[in-house]
């Protein structure tokens, strides 16, 4: 018996190893993947990367257009969080468990939170390119979008975890709902809200690479200009700019995140 | 596109706020109440600098925004595929989906090594801060510049995709490996030292069974992010699957009803991979 | 011959904080040996040199005629088989069963991989449930460690050091995390081991009175240095104040008062 617990249990992991090994190997399939192919080619684009990827003088005087375009970018990516944690703020109030007004507008903002949030921000990109064309605003709005899902979501997690015995204690002395929400719900999560902001802003300007490129706007229109027509060496001079900008945007996140959280 | 959506309630409150905090109330301006208002101003100031900047191209915003109510209608009240077959559409599906999976499996198989060997409590201090350096390096990229830098050797396709993601996926699946694994109590890591056992014996006997759900809920998240990574190669790298359908119905086709079907589609899958995502954190909520 | 030797024994963690100074006594076959001293006065740092979880700074610890110094990392797997150890916090994986922790303590006989992959031998499945027996934990063998109390933990930290088949078993507080009833078994069951499997037991305590009514030799450590090395029934109650400085007072109440004097 003591043979068999064991036994079963390896047997069991192997099951499930074994599952994953066939079902990827169906995914190879189906999509005409070949892992030796795939290893070696990856090999040698780190080569070619290594040898061809990387900026030269004459790269660098594209620098201050660039700059210019990652300027939008950044600012459509902050635009969107801070609009969006404004709206989010408001549905995750009428969404979160210690905070609903009643349950009907606290399952119509959570389906409203679930819908926005399951739709890609690409799938925004594509619908909105309809009639905002390439314009700041189709990425903005795609970002904002999706930014106003996932945040709706986390700061109703935020408003339930932090604050439930908060609130029976103001209920208690008799507070009003809105004095509740302003004295204690919102002073409690704010510095949550706000290192969850910081993060969207990361996520967000890499998103808006992409927006980028298929809308034809800031820093992703740059590096499709560059790729394009070949310009390797500019191209990479944008993937270096990107880098820098999210490291640096990460490093300011988690300063003000020891400070405040 | 990376959105990293549900790796939310694990991700990244380390510190929680403590219960009922009137920090922003009572108590004079300390430097964290001075921080967030800072941060809040910035925000609001840069907000306000990106509307002034926009390049807003002559487009009539009101104009544009009914429209855009207009066409959401369409899109969503009826759904229709015109271009493409049922079964097209679902073999897109088919191939977005495995994507990802082969995505994810590569991603987690490296992230595994490469995440032991970034755990300061399994790991020399070298080793660990040279590959948490390189990974931080790799998630700045964005994902959809890994493929196309990809595709640049190995040309546009699966190989291509799947290559440039999975290196996204070990950089964000290293990261969060490795915080599991350097979570494990070293108390019992020192246990098994002190029984002599080798270094691969304590991974594999107590590292890995401690930090299992972690690991498993963070590829779930990861798995459901390269859905939606898949997606986002298809349409922008060419990379096929429902992608590339959704960008030939938008932007070659200008079809909103295929569009509409499409994302109610793609809406469909997502709900489904974040209730099981959800389901997953709410069982290791209980276990732990 | 004494099993173990500790010579001229310091271990200093950097320029300021020095563990041990100077440390110095002997472990004969068979021996009770207790430990004694504050928190802090390095009695942890000092069973951790001896199997080497802790380099010293300097000086040589002799185990069954091997310069413990000296092993490299194969003899040194080998040498720490021979020596058990239990925690003040059990130190179990929780998620396993009570069976495979137990059997943790064959991992250093075993080849890399089947050690890694839990690939057990029926002979040692056997003696594994032995000792559970033995320990009076047969009804618990597959239970998940996570559901046992303290005192069943600590006994399954003390089957797994048992199924080592050691020469010496280190104890480093074994009963700080428990009740005083749980503490008279885990004490009863060492002292058991001690006499009837004849293993020598080196025992770090913080509580004097347990350690009188336990060990047969006494060794006091005060900042790092050893300042008694003798009998139980010599140890006067000056010298317990010289250890424990103005602790002692409340350390002497009860049962160990009678002992001392």
């Amino acid at each position: 018996m003591s043979a068999d617990y064991l036994i079963k249990k390896r047997s069991n992991t192997l099951k499930v190893l074994l599952g994953l090994g066939f079902l990827s190997l169906a995914a190879a399939f189906i999509t005409e993947y070949d892992p030796v192919t795939g290893l070696i080619s990856g090999l040698d684009a780190l080569r070619w990367v290594a040898t061809n990827f990387y900026p030269n003088e004459q790269s660098l005087t594209r620098l201050p257009s660039i700059i210019n375009r990652l300027r939008e970018t950044v600012l459509m990516s902050i635009a969107a969080t801070t609009v969006a944690a404004f709206s989010a703020t408001f549905f995750a109030l009428l969404g979160a468990q210690t905070t609903k007004v009643n349950d009907a507008l606290r399952l119509m903002s959570r389906s409203v939170a679930s819908f926005l949030r399951n739709i890609p921000a690409v799938a925004w990109a594509m619908i909105l390119l309809f009639t905002f064309g390439q314009s700041s605003l189709t990425g903005f709005l795609a970002l904002f979008f999706s930014t106003f899902g996932f945040l709706t979501r986390v700061f109703m997690e935020t408003f339930d975890e932090t604050t439930a015995s908060s609130i029976e204690a103001l209920t208690a002395t008799g507070a009003s709902y809105m004095q509740i929400i302003f004295q204690a719900v919102l002073p409690a999560s704010l510095p949550q809200m706000i290192s969850w902001m910081l993060y969207m802003v990361e996520t967000n300007i890499r998103d808006a690479t992409l927006l980028g490129i298929l809308t034809g706007t800031g820093i992703g229109f740059s590096f499709a200009l560059f790729y394009k027509s070949m310009n390797y060496h500019a191209a990479s001079l944008v993937v270096i700019v990107i880098v820098v900008t999210i490291l640096v945007i990460e490093y300011i996140s988690n300063h003000i995140r020891r400070v405040i959280l | 596109m990376q959105r990293e959506q549900s790796l939310a309630p694990l991700w990244q409150p380390k510190v929680r706020p403590r219960l009922g905090q009137h920090r922003a109330l009572n108590k004079p301006l300390d430097k964290g109440t001075l921080f967030m208002r800072l941060t809040m101003a910035t925000f609001l100031a840069l907000t306000v600098l990106a509307f002034a900047s926009f390049d807003y191209q002559g487009i009539n915003i009101y104009n544009a925004f009914l429209g855009t109510i207009d066409n959401f209608r369409v899109l969503m009240l009826s759904p229709q595929l015109t271009h493409f077959s049922l079964v097209e559409a679902a073999e897109g599906m088919l191939i977005t989906l495995s994507l990802a999976l082969l995505t994810t499996v590569i991603g987690a198989i490296l992230a595994l090594f490469f995440g032991l060997l970034a755990a300061q409590n399994l790991s020399s201090p070298l080793v660990s801060s040279l590959i948490k350096g390189g990974v931080a390096f790799i998630r700045a990229v964005p994902t959809i510049l890994w493929v196309l830098i990809f595709a640049i050797a190995a040309g546009l396709g699966s190989v291509a995709a799947v290559t440039g993601m999975a290196f996204h996926s070990v950089g964000y699946l290293v990261k969060a490996y490795s915080e599991a694994f350097e979570e494990v109590d070293s108390g019992v890591i020192e246990a098994l030292r002190a029984t002599g056992a080798s270094w691969w014996q304590i991974v594999c006997q107590a590292v890995l069974p401690t930090a299992q759900s972690y690991l498993l809920s963070w590829t779930f998240v990861r798995f459901e992010i390269n859905f939606v990574g898949a997606l986002a190669m298809g349409a922008a790298a060419g990379a096929g699957g429902l992608g590339f359908d959704l960008f030939l119905a938008s932007a070659h086709y200008f079809d909103l009803r295929e569009v509409g079907f499409i994302t109610y589609l793609v809406l469909a899958v997502a709900l489904v991979l974040e209730t099981i995502t959800t389901q997953i954190k709410v069982r290791l909520r209980v276990q732990t | 011959m004494s099993l173990l030797t500790v010579k001229g024994v310091s271990k200093h963690y950097n320029e300021r904080i020095v563990a041990l100074s100077d440390v110095s006594f002997a472990i004969e076959p068979g021996e009770f040996v207790v430990i004694i001293g504050s928190s802090g006065a390095g009695k942890s740092t000092l069973l951790r040199c001896i199997n080497r979880i802790v380099e010293v700074t300097s000086g040589v610890v002799t185990f069954d005629g091997l310069d413990v110094g000296s092993l490299d990392k194969r003899e040194l797997r080998k040498m720490r088989t021979k020596v058990g150890m239990i925690f003040q916090h059990y130190n179990l994986v929780n998620r396993l069963c009570v069976l495979e922790n137990v059997l943790h303590g064959r991992l250093g006989y075993k080849s890399t991989w089947a050690g890694a992959l839990g690939i057990y031998s029926e002979e040692e499945k056997a003696q594994a449930l032995r000792v559970l027996r033995l320990v009076g934990l047969e009804e618990q063998v597959y239970q998940r460690c996570d559901q046992l109390s303290g005192g069943q933990k600590q006994r399954v930290g003390i089957a797994r050091a048992l199924l080592q088949d050691p020469k010496l078993l280190l104890c480093d507080e074994p009963i700080s995390s428990l009740d005083p009833n749980a503490s008279k078994v885990i004490m009863d069951y060492l002292k058991k081991i001690n006499t009837e499997l004849g293993i020598t037991c080196l025992v770090n305590l913080h509580q004097v009175h347990v350690a009188l009514a336990y060990a047969e030799r006494i060794i006091g450590v005060k900042r790092g240095r050893v300042v008694y090395d003798g009998l139980t029934e010599h140890l006067t109650a000056e010298t317990i104040h010289d250890i424990y400085g103005s602790e002692a007072g409340d350390l002497l109440l009860g049962s160990g008062g009678n002992h001392v004097g």
